[in-house]
Formats: C-alpha cells, structure tokens, sequence
C-alpha cells in the first residue's frame, strides 16, 4: 500500500490506477534492481522511455560506466527535450534516488509546460540485491544499493515540494504486477469536436449586443423565469452550431450578470464553451472572498452584484472556477483562448499557460496612455492552427499569420463581434450606448485608418528563417515538395539581385517537358508522342495550342493603384506587373511597362471582366514576343555570333574544297558533305531570325495570354483549357498588343482526329513557328501514377536548331541526341506546377504573403536543379 | 600555305612549291583523314603545282560528341549551340601538333634544309574569335614580322545594326621558316581564342617555354600572350613569366610592368583607402561585435581580424560563391582557434528580416547599396536600421559626380555592370538623412579617395549612430 498520504486533490483511487495526462514526464524512481526498465518495457512504448544505461551506452560503448554519467544524462536530458518540445509523453528510466538528479527533470517539464510525474518503485533492499546479483554486468558492491534504498526512502515524503504534481509509490512486487496506467487527456484537448462553432469575443456585459448578435448568427433566446424568480435562458441553436465565449463576459458593461446567466445556461446545456478572461478571474477572486483592487470596471460588476441572491454568486464563482485556459479543437485546426496562445504553449498545461491565456505577454514597458506594451506574439506566429482570441480591443479584426483577434471593443462604443468557423467569416452588431470610455483610444477615424491591413504592414518585409534552409512544402495538388537547402541558397541569391518586389509574386510558372523523342526519320519530337502520353494516362481529349516564341511573361493587373496597394500592400503608385519567369521585371524601362500595363488594363475593362469575375485584379500567364525583346543580347553574343563564325568558316572551306575538286583531289563526298552544312547554318540562321524584331515601342510588342490564372476569390483551375482560350480571346479583340492564340481540340482516341493535330502542327512549324503545347482539356488531371503533366510541348525541326545546334539533324547526331531522358524534367515539371498553382490558392485565399512567397521561392529553387536545358 | 580555324590553309610560292608536301610528309596528291579525340581533321592540297601550293587542314569537329559526358560539369545552354566547330580554337594546336609533328619540330627527312630555310608563306585562318579585333590581331602579328589582312564578319547580314562580330578570316603573308610559322599559330591561335578548351596544368608552361623560344620573350604583347594562353591562372601566367624574363630584356619588361601598374594602382588604393577608412570609422566607434553586409570576398574581414578590438565579426553575403572564396582569402580552415572563433561567414539578404543580424554594435555595408534595385531599397532600410539596428552603421557607395575624372569609363556609364544606381552627393546624402530621421540615427558623412574641388571623392561614406548609443 502507498506509505503517503494522498495530499492533491487530483489524485484518487487506489494506487494500482496510476492515471496522469497524456502529456507528462514520467520520471520513475528506484533502486539498482527494483525493476525499473521491465516496468517501463511493460507499460510504455519502447520509443517513449529514455534510459539512462542506455545513453551510457550510446555515448561510451559501455551501457555501465559510471565515468560516462554526465555525459549520458546530457544527451537523456536533450532528447527529452526535443521529445516534449513535440508534445510526447516521456519517461526516465534511471534510478533518479537523489533530488539532484530530480531536479533537472522537474525544471525540464517545466520549461516545455508540462506536468512532472514521479513513479516510485519502492522494493525492499534484500529483493534487489538478490536481483542485482544474478546479473553478470552489476559488478558493483552490495553498499550502493544499500545507499541507493536509503536515499529513495529520504526522498518520498519531499516529491511534491520538488514539483511533481503525481507521486506514485508501488511498495510490493503484487502492486507493481496489478498496477494499471491510464493517460488521461488534457482537459484543453477537444480535438474531438469539429463545430461549426460561432466564437465570440468580449462581450463585457453587453448583454442587449450579446442577444442580438445571437439573433443574428440564428440563435434563438428563449426567457423564462427560473424558480428563483430569476431570469433563466434557453438558447436553441441553429444547424447543430455552439457557440464559443472568449471571456471577459464581465465588468464595464450594464448587465453582467445576465451575460453569466445566458453563459452558464448555455455551457450547462452543452450548447457553448468559455474560456476565462482576466477580469473574469478577478471578479472570481473577489466573489471568493480574496483582496483584489477594485479598477477596470469591476466596480460595475460589484454594483450590479448586490441584486443578485448569494446562491447564485455562489453558482457563478464556481462556474468561473471551472474554466479552462484554452481548447484546443478540430483535430487541432482551432485554438480559443481569451488573450490568444501561441504555438508551443497551445494544448500544454501550466500556470505559465494560464497567464498567457489570461493576459498575453508584455514587453515589460508601458505606452504613452501607462498601459503595458502588449508583446506581438501573433506576428511571429507559425502554427498550423487558426488562433481566435480577443482581449485586446480593436477598430476591425484582422488576420495575421492565421490568427484573429476579435476583441471589437463593444463596451467602449464599437461592436460586438462573432467568427464563425469553419466558414471564417465574421457577424458584427454595433454597440447601442458607449458604455465606458477606454483609457487608450482604439477606434480610429476613417481618414487616419491606415492603408494596409496588419498582414500586409507585417509582410512588407519577409524574414529569411522563412525560406532558407531544407524546406518541406506541403500542396494541394502533389503532397510535399522538398526544397533542398543548396537549391534555396541560389534561389535566395536570384531572389534578392533580380526579382521584384514579393508583393507582387504571387506565381512562378513551372518548366514544361517535351514529348517523348519520336522516331521518325529527321525528328526528335513529334505530336504522336505527346497524343500517346495523354491517352496512357487515361485523358480522352487534349487541347493543342500554338507555341509563341518570345519569353514567359506574367502579367498582373489591378483597376487602379488604390486595388494594388489594398489587395497586394504594393505602396508606390503602380497599378501591375508584368514579370519573367524568374521573377525579374520584364521592363528595364518603367514608362514602357506603364504603357504595356495600362494595355492590358484596358483590355480586361474592354472585356468586362471586372464585373464578370467580381473582381479588381487579374494574373496572366503568357507569352511576350518578340524574343528579341527581352533576350537581345542572347541572341546576338551566342546566336547570331555561331552563325557568324560558321558562316565566316564555311564559305572559305567550301572555296577551298572546290578548288581541290577542280585539282582532281579526291574530296568531292567532303565537298558535298561541307555543302549540306552550310545549308544547315543558314537555316539556323533564318529560325533565330524569325523570333526577333526591332522593338522601339509598345506597338511592336504581342501579348499572347493562355492561362487566366487568377482573379479576386478565384484560381481559374476548375475551367479547362478551352475556357482559358475563349475567354482571353475577348481581350485581343480591338487590342493590337494582345492576341488570341490559335488552338485545336484533339481527340486521342481516333487517328483521324490525332492525323488533324499532326497536320496543323506540321504547318505551324512549317512556317517557322516553334510548334504547339499539348495539354489535356481540363487544368488539371490526375491519372494512373498521381497528377499528370499539365502540360507537354512538341517543337518543330527549325526551332530546335536553336536549342540542339544547328547541324543536330545530321543522321549521326539525332541518333546520338535520341536518346535524352525525361524523367527528371516531367518530375521537375510536376511539382514546379503544384507549387505554383499553391502560391495563387494561398494568395487567393488571403494568406499571409510568407507562405504565397514560400511556393514562389520554392519554384525558383527547384529551377536551380540541374536539368538537361535543351529539354 | 595553311588555313587554319575551323579551316587553316598554308600556301608556299617558293619553286618548287610541292616541296610542302615533303616539309609536312603528307602527299600532295591524296585526302587524308584523320581521327581526333574531338573530331576529325581532313588534309589535302586545293592546288599543287611548281609555283604554288596549298595545304588545307579542315577540322570537323564533334559538337555533340564533345558534350555528351560532360553532362556532370553542369548544364548550360552554351554548352550545346556555340561556336566550337567553326572557329579556330586550341582544337586546331592539336591538330597541327598532331598530324603536322614533324613540321612543327623543324625537321623533315626529304628536305632537311628547306625546313630550316626561310621560304614565301602565306596562311589563312577562317575564322578566329577575336575579342580584341582587328588591332589586337595586328599587335599579335605584326611584330612577328608577319604582313596581316583580315575579313570582319558581320554579326548577322539580315539585322545590319547589330554590327560586327567578334569573327574574322585572317590572312598572314611572311617569309619565314614553315617551323616558325607552325610555332606561331600552334601558340597564338588558343591565345586569340582565350578559351582552351582543355585543363591547364603545369606541362602548358613548358609547352608554352618551348614554342615560345626565341620570340616569345621579345614580344611586346608577351604578357598577354603568357596570361591568355594560360588561361588566365594567375600563378602559372607568373611562373612563365618568370621564367621567360630570365633572358633578356629586362628593361623593357620594368617599363610594362609600372605601365600595367600605374592603372591598377589607382584603384587598388582606392579600394585600400575605403578599407581603410571603414576600419578607422568602426574602430573609432568603439564596435566589438561588427556585421560585414555584403562582405563579398572578405576583404574587409580581413582587415578587421588584424585588429583584436574587434571580437566578433559576421560576414553576411548573399552569393554562396563569394563566401566560399572569403572562406578561402581568410585561410579560415587555418586560423588559430582563437582567430577563428571570431569570424563567422553566413549567407543571407538584405531584403529579409533576419534574427540573426540583431544585437551588433557596429554594421558595414561596403559598396554594396548600388547593387540593389532602389524599388527594394526601402527593405533594405528596414531590415538594417529597424530591426538588425546596430549601434553604427557605416555605408559607402560610388560618387557619380566623380565619374567623369575616370578616364576608362565612358561617360555616362556606371562603374559596374551590376550597378543599380550611382548617387550623387545630393542624393545620397538627402536619403541618408531620411533614413536617420525615420529610424532614429544621426548621420555625418566622410569622403573616401582624393578629391576633386569640383566633382568630391570617388567614394562617399555615411556614418550613422543611433540615438543613445
């Protein structure tokens, strides 16, 4: 039988149920021989216990060595650390006899919140001595177990002063055999429950505010007198909805006490949960009986309290006792708390976890008005779970980093406010009276309201931690892509010389693969090959779209400067964008790109999409031509100069072969061989030529659009690709920048309809065209093995001069160039595409613009990987 | 003769002329083909007769093959549409070391006396690259004793305003022994090409010593003969010339190299005057922990780490490889633990917020600014003066004013590639007292360099101090 008295309150039953939280550091206590580690191997995951023989082991070879102790519990003490830093139940397994070596422990839980938890092994001496005798590797005297039984006992009755919050004593083999664990969970855990939930914020006995807003949110409050003749709620609610109360439903306002009775009504009734607010505590404390100042309005609430039988007091004290710091909910999607949480506290359990729930943190200095300076947590915030929390009044709730604070400062004269979850949309009712005067001013005048949302004011600029390093980024469409941290080190460099400003990078477009090689006879693409890859992944119908040649161009545009500084945070007057496919401004020149941008403007208001897609803003994927306008310099250092030198070169061979013919010199085949060659170079010399012209105004510049990528609310992902056509081809018309780009819908399945997309292609590249992008009609497509190329292209013969040389057609060197492999290029492809389509759902979605620059950033990295480029 | 490039021709009007096929032991009357570790190279003569006679050397040359297993050096698209198999390149040295071996060695069994007999040649290249053009071409040549034509090719006949190419075909005359002209071309072709194609080792300076004997050392342009032929490895360019001076002509060789001298001179002790006055400025400030942003390869690190007031420095940079080269420059792997422990290299931006820049007394950034986009300027200004906001910060940055005392530079250009912009004194210093204002520094500014009455120093610094500090 247990030896201690039972002194908290949290423990009961008999000592054979050892129940503790789910997150707990099991520290167990016991001589050499009591058993510790079968107990352990019997009770707990093989992972969850830390033995100290065993560090002795990893970090000396020699699981005994006494000289290895502190190294051992140096690296216990790291992975216990790193283990409930992640929330995970951890147990020690060492003998832990002396308070020394407790006391790391304890500090440890305390440091990562959670709850320490002695377990005791208790055995008499002579049965672990016997033990310890038995095994070949305890070589050492009878006298340290001895000591180590004398130690144990001096330290039970001084566990609970040390800190541990359980104490467990097992006294006798019988009680260590029947001895049954159970975790309990947390009492903030309600993972459990999903909602749809209706989160409240401070409502400071606003109760009239209170009644219409649950009239509002389709809640209906029934009155009807209890039989105390006093007033008693019932709330039914609608669709299955709760409510969640935030706290501070007290002090300030006119009806406090009938906000507690509507409030305890609904949590009795399972219909609401509340977390406690400060001055929900303080009232508490008083209505216990504990000297607490009376100031921030509790002197109201004491006013009103004198009405109010001593049974219900009683009632309230006792509900508000009840209160739990935070919940957790929704699988972990959702945290309530009064003055929020942040991430490494939320579902932990300490009196540090309360304060913060209660109070925030606080720089420790104080404003201009005498108030504490609030610490920002929510700014540096990083979890995954959505944040709601109040506390703090504020002119209109704002996200940042997935947290809100919807504290609307009803009592001061603004508005009571609800979150509804999952949809995140917010339910406000103005304050009918200004019930008390704020000390610190927090509704601001429309013409002082500042420009930028807190989001945008925190994105203005990002922080490196936010992209350097490996990188695991999970998307919608393709699981996680890693971004390995050599690749971020060149992303990071292009990012910073050359791309623009991140505000505006919102998508980076992925590389494209080239159809499989053909085979036929002077070819290495072909549009069989493209036609096939669709019908093997089980896509019926493709869209075949000619193949600009200039450069990838994405082009955003707002109505006015007013939409790119509310909707993108971009403040210098400038109403678009148009960008590379590295990010790096298209135009050198900022009165072009004005000129080509408000084009483009005009166009979309030509084509009424503003009001067709309910929108101020729109992203194009597209091509710029010509070529030369962005790539002059290319072209003529390494195109134009090969076929300088090449021409420079043949003509003086060919002289010279055909005087050697005309001497009898056997060379005639070489003659001819050299022939062929010329012809080579000038018909690589007419493919480059055919994608430059002299650009000196806008007026020689096309814009060819072939995605709409994005308006407000929307990434046009769902359309297919013959929507996307026909709805870019409204901008070319009347438009001499923009034009529509020629398309054909190709069945796979019947020849005679794949013969029709082979023959347009054979003219298009004919006419020195680069060839056609096969994609498959819907955006996207997932087959057989996951998501399908969103898209392939299929070049034609000239074209490729450019990429493969220009004498790549020679028999010997397309049988050698035939075999390139793809693979690396369709994977490449297929994440680069997931994280793009990632970033503009993140950014659609109104995220913060860390994580639309995450996948922006993640492109750019994963275009440093070495890929075949001629692919 | 010969023609070299991706064609060399070599014409004799010496009688008879056909003794060039027994100077180059290669019979007039057939085509030869021979196999090469790049390609194929074809001889044959377009004409033989007793007053004249030509010898062609064609080179075919394996573009595809020359990539194919290379693919591991990294991908560029150069690497596949270039200008390899139609210029004459160090491909053609070893062609003519190859099949002409004989030639090029002055000997020949048939005519052992002809092959050391000066005799009428006249060769054509087509095309050597010629970064220097046709002048280059001429001070190449020209001292050689060589008569010099050349055919410039147009970049592209259809876009007239492109201008010229860097290609020409090259006609040499001279009378001179056919080693002599072998030697010449075997050495001068990898030097008009500047881009060898195959490692340079130190066996490249003994070939180097051994053709160039007895003519390299009196060139006047041997130095950049030695360099480009070398590809520019330093070292082993010093070692040749080392060697080279050994004989002859010393005086000349002083003169050339105060020459070289005077110009980098100038802007090496600008660069020293700014370390200098940057160290002075920090040192002054009282700074222990100093952050180098932008530290490129380190020079200024180094200076720092001479003096112990400085205990901790971080050099910041956002290219990998200038780190990597810093990391090399400081001998950081060799320092002493204790000068070790004081330098730390990251790599990071000036356009993101970064934890780990905050909390140092002093921050330089050392002609760095211009290399930003002024839209992304004001991120730059938070990033360093909002949240790193170090004690001191110190800046400099080129005085555009002072431009036109560069003689080098033509007007109107900055002084680098990569620059952004080039500021004033006006305008660096109204953005510097706006960035004081807004993030509560004061600021003085110093000029670094000589100055100029009219146009100030090439270099302008600010000096920055946070209220309080």
């Amino acid at each position: 039988m247990p030896k201690l008295e039972r002194q908290p309150k949290w423990e009961y039953g008999r000592a054979m149920d050892i129940s503790f939280p789910e997150l707990a550091l099991v520290v167990l206590i016991g001589a050499s021989g009591s058993g510790k580690s079968t107990f352990a191997r019997t009770h707990f995951k093989p992972t969850e216990v830390l033995s100290s023989d065993a560090c002795r082991g990893l970090v000396s070879d020699d699981e005994n060595s006494q000289a290895a102790t502190k190294d051992a519990f140096d690296v216990l003490q790291y992975i216990a650390a790193k283990r409930l830093a992640a929330g995970k139940l951890t147990v020690v397994d060492a003998t832990n006899v002396q308070p020394e070596a407790r006391e790391p422990l304890v500090a440890l839980a305390r440091e990562y919140n959670c709850l320490p938890v002695a377990l005791v092994l208790d055995l008499p001496e002579k049965l672990c001595q016997e033990r310890n005798r038995t095994r070949p590797d305890r070589a050492f005297g009878p006298h340290v177990i001895r000591q180590q039984s004398q130690q144990l006992r001096r330290s039970l009755r001084g566990l609970h002063k040390e800190g541990f919050r359980h104490v467990f004593v097992l006294s006798s083999l019988e009680e260590i055999a029947a001895a049954s664990i159970t975790r309990e969970p947390l009492w903030n855990n309600r993972k459990h429950e999903h909602g749809p939930f209706d989160i409240i914020g401070d409502i400071h006995g606003c109760f009239a505010e209170l009644q219409l807003l649950l009239e509002q949110l389709g809640y209906e409050v029934t009155t009807t007198p209890d039989a105390d003749g006093q007033p008693g709620y019932t709330v039914a609610c609608p669709d299955d909805r709760r409510v969640i109360f935030l706290g501070d439903l007290v002090d300030r306002g006119p009806q406090v006490f009938d906000v507690l009775r509507l409030v305890m009504a609904m949590v009795a009734s399972g219909t609401a949960l509340c977390v406690p607010g400060n001055h929900d505590m303080k009232l508490m404390r008083k209505l216990r009986g504990k000297d607490v100042q009376i100031s921030h309005g509790l002197a109201e609430s004491l006013a009103q309290l004198s009405a109010e039988p001593p049974a219900f007091l009683e009632q309230v004290a006792a509900f508000l006792d009840s209160l739990i710091s935070h919940y957790v909910l929704d699988d972990g999607k959702l945290v309530v708390a009064h003055a929020g949480m942040k991430q490494a506290l939320q579902g932990r359990g300490s009196g540090k976890v309360r304060d913060f729930a209660l109070y925030g943190e606080t720089t420790g200095e104080t404003d201009e008005f005498g108030m504490p300076v609030r610490y920002n947590w929510a700014a540096e915030y990083r979890g995954a779970a959505m944040v709601v929390y109040g506390h703090t009044p504020v002119p209109d709730p704002e996200w940042l980093n997935r947290t809100i604070n919807i504290d609307t400062g009803c009592v001061f004269g603004g508005k009571l406010t609800a979150l509804r979850y999952p949809e995140a949309t917010l339910v406000s009712v103005p304050a009918l009276v200004t019930y008390c005067a704020p000390v610190k001013p927090f509704l601001v005048l429309e013409t002082e309201a500042p420009a930028l949302t807190a989001q945008q004011i925190y994105d203005d600029v990002l922080d490196v931690s936010d992209v350097l390093g490996k990188r695991l980024i999970t998307t919608r469409l393709h699981r996680s892509v890693t971004i390995r941290e050599e690749n971020a080190i060149t992303a990071l460099e292009v990012m910073s010389r050359f791309a623009a400003d991140p505000k505006w990078l919102i998508y980076l477009p992925p590389t494209m693969s080239p159809s499989e090689t053909t085979q036929e006879p002077g070819l290495l693409e072909y549009p069989h090959e493209a036609f096939r890859y669709y019908r093997h992944e089980g896509v019926e119908r493709v869209i075949c779209e000619e193949k600009h040649m200039g450069s990838r161009a994405i082009v955003v545009v707002c109505r006015d400067a007013g939409v790119a500084t509310k909707r993108f945070g971009v403040i210098d007057d400038s109403f678009g964008i148009c960008y590379t496919r590295t990010g790096r401004r298209f135009f050198d020149d900022p009165a072009l790109e004005a000129a080509f941008l408000r084009e483009v403007q005009s166009a979309v208001s030509a084509a009424g999409w503003w009001e067709q897609f309910h929108t101020d803003w729109v992203c194009l994927d597209a091509e710029l031509m010509p070529w030369s306008a962005k790539a002059q310099a290319l072209i003529r250092e390494q195109y134009a100069a090969v076929g300088a030198a090449a021409r420079g070169a043949f003509a003086e061979a060919g002289a010279v072969l055909a005087q050697a013919v005309t001497q009898g010199v056997d060379v005639q085949s070489l003659a001819e061989d050299y022939h062929h060659r010329a012809e080579l170079i000038d018909q690589y010399v007419r493919a480059y030529q055919h994608y430059c012209w002299p650009v000196s105004s806008m007026a020689d510049l096309k814009l060819a659009p072939f995605h709409l990528l994005a308006t407000e609310g929307s990434v046009h992902t769902q359309r297919d690709h013959v929507w996307h056509m026909e709805t870019l081809a409204q901008l070319a018309q009347g438009s001499s920048l923009l034009h529509a780009t020629p398309y054909k819908v190709i069945d796979v399945t019947d020849p005679d309809s794949e013969a029709v997309g082979i023959q347009w292609w054979e003219a298009l590249t004919e006419r020195g065209g680069e060839g056609m992008v096969v994609k498959p009609l819907d955006f996207i497509v997932t087959g057989r093995r996951g998501l399908v190329q969103p898209a392939i292209k299929c070049r034609g013969r000239e074209y490729l001069r450019i990429i493969y040389g220009p004498e790549y057609t020679r028999t010997h060197n397309l049988e050698r160039l035939r075999s390139r492999g793809l693979n690396a290029k369709r994977s490449l492809a297929l994440r680069e595409f997931a994280l793009g389509i990632e970033a503009l759902e993140r950014f659609v979605q109104h995220e913060p613009l860390r994580r639309v620059h995450e996948c922006v950033f993640g492109v750019l990295a994963l275009e440093s990987e070495p890929v075949d480029p001629r692919l | 003769m010969l023609l070299l490039g991706m064609l060399l021709t070599i014409t004799t009007t010496h009688t008879p002329a056909t003794d060039l096929g027994y100077l180059l032991h290669k019979n007039p009357a057939r085509l030869q083909s021979f196999p090469m570790s790049f390609g194929q190279v074809h001889l044959f003569y377009p004409e033989a007769s007793l007053d004249r006679c030509t010898v062609a050397l064609l080179l075919d040359v394996d573009a595809v093959g020359l990539v194919r297993g290379h693919e591991s050096e990294g991908f560029a698209l150069q690497q596949y549409v270039n200008d390899r198999p139609y210029v004459a390149s160090s491909f053609m040295s070893v062609a003519i070391n190859q099949i002409l071996g004989t030639a090029l060695g002055g000997r020949s069994k048939e005519r052992p006396e002809l092959a050391q007999t000066a005799l009428p040649f006249a060769a054509t290249l087509a095309v050597v690259p010629c970064d220097g053009g046709e002048a280059l071409l001429r001070r190449l040549w020209e001292p050689l004793g060589y008569a010099v034509a050349v055919d410039h090719h147009v970049l592209d006949t259809h876009v007239p305003e492109w201008g010229d190419s860097a290609y020409f075909t090259l006609h040499l005359t001279a009378e001179v022994c056919l080693q002599e002209l072998l030697t010449h071309l075997y050495v001068l072709i990898p030097v008009l090409d500047n881009d060898k194609h195959y490692y340079v080792g130190d066996d490249e300076v003994e070939k180097l010593l051994r053709f160039g004997h007895g003519w390299l050392a009196t060139h006047p342009e041997r130095e950049l003969i030695t360099k480009r032929y070398l590809k520019h490895r330093k070292s082993l360019a010093q070692s040749a010339l080392a060697r080279l001076v050994e004989q002859p002509d010393p005086d000349a060789m002083v003169a050339a190299h105060e020459r070289e001298e005077a110009v980098v001179e100038e802007r090496m002790s600008l660069q020293q005057q700014r370390m200098g006055a940057v160290v002075a400025t920090l040192r002054a400030s009282g700074a222990r922990r100093v952050l180098d942003l932008g530290c490129g390869e380190g020079r200024l690190i180094g200076a720092l780490l001479a003096d112990k007031q400085f205990e901790e420095i971080v050099g910041m940079d956002v290219s990998y490889r200038s780190l990597e080269l810093a990391h090399e420059r400081i001998h950081l792997e060799r320092l002493p633990e204790m000068q070790r422990e004081r330098v730390r290299l990251i790599q990071g931006s000036l356009n993101y917020r970064d934890q780990r820049l905050a909390g140092y007394d002093a921050a330089a950034v050392v002609e760095v600014i211009e290399h930003l986009d002024p839209p992304r300027l004001a991120a730059f200004e938070r990033v360093l003066w909002e949240w790193a906001k170090p004690g001191t910060v110190v800046v400099t940055t080129p005085n555009s004013e002072y431009n036109v005392r560069w003689e080098q530079l033509p007007a109107g250009n900055f002084r680098h590639r990569d620059h952004r912009f080039e500021w004033t004194r006006a305008e660096f210093q109204s953005w510097a007292k706006s960035v004081a204002e807004r993030f509560g520094y004061t600021v003085k500014f110093l000029p670094v360099g000589p100055e100029d009455a009219e146009a100030g120093a090439p270099t302008q610094m600010g000096v920055w101090t946070r209220h309080g500090y």
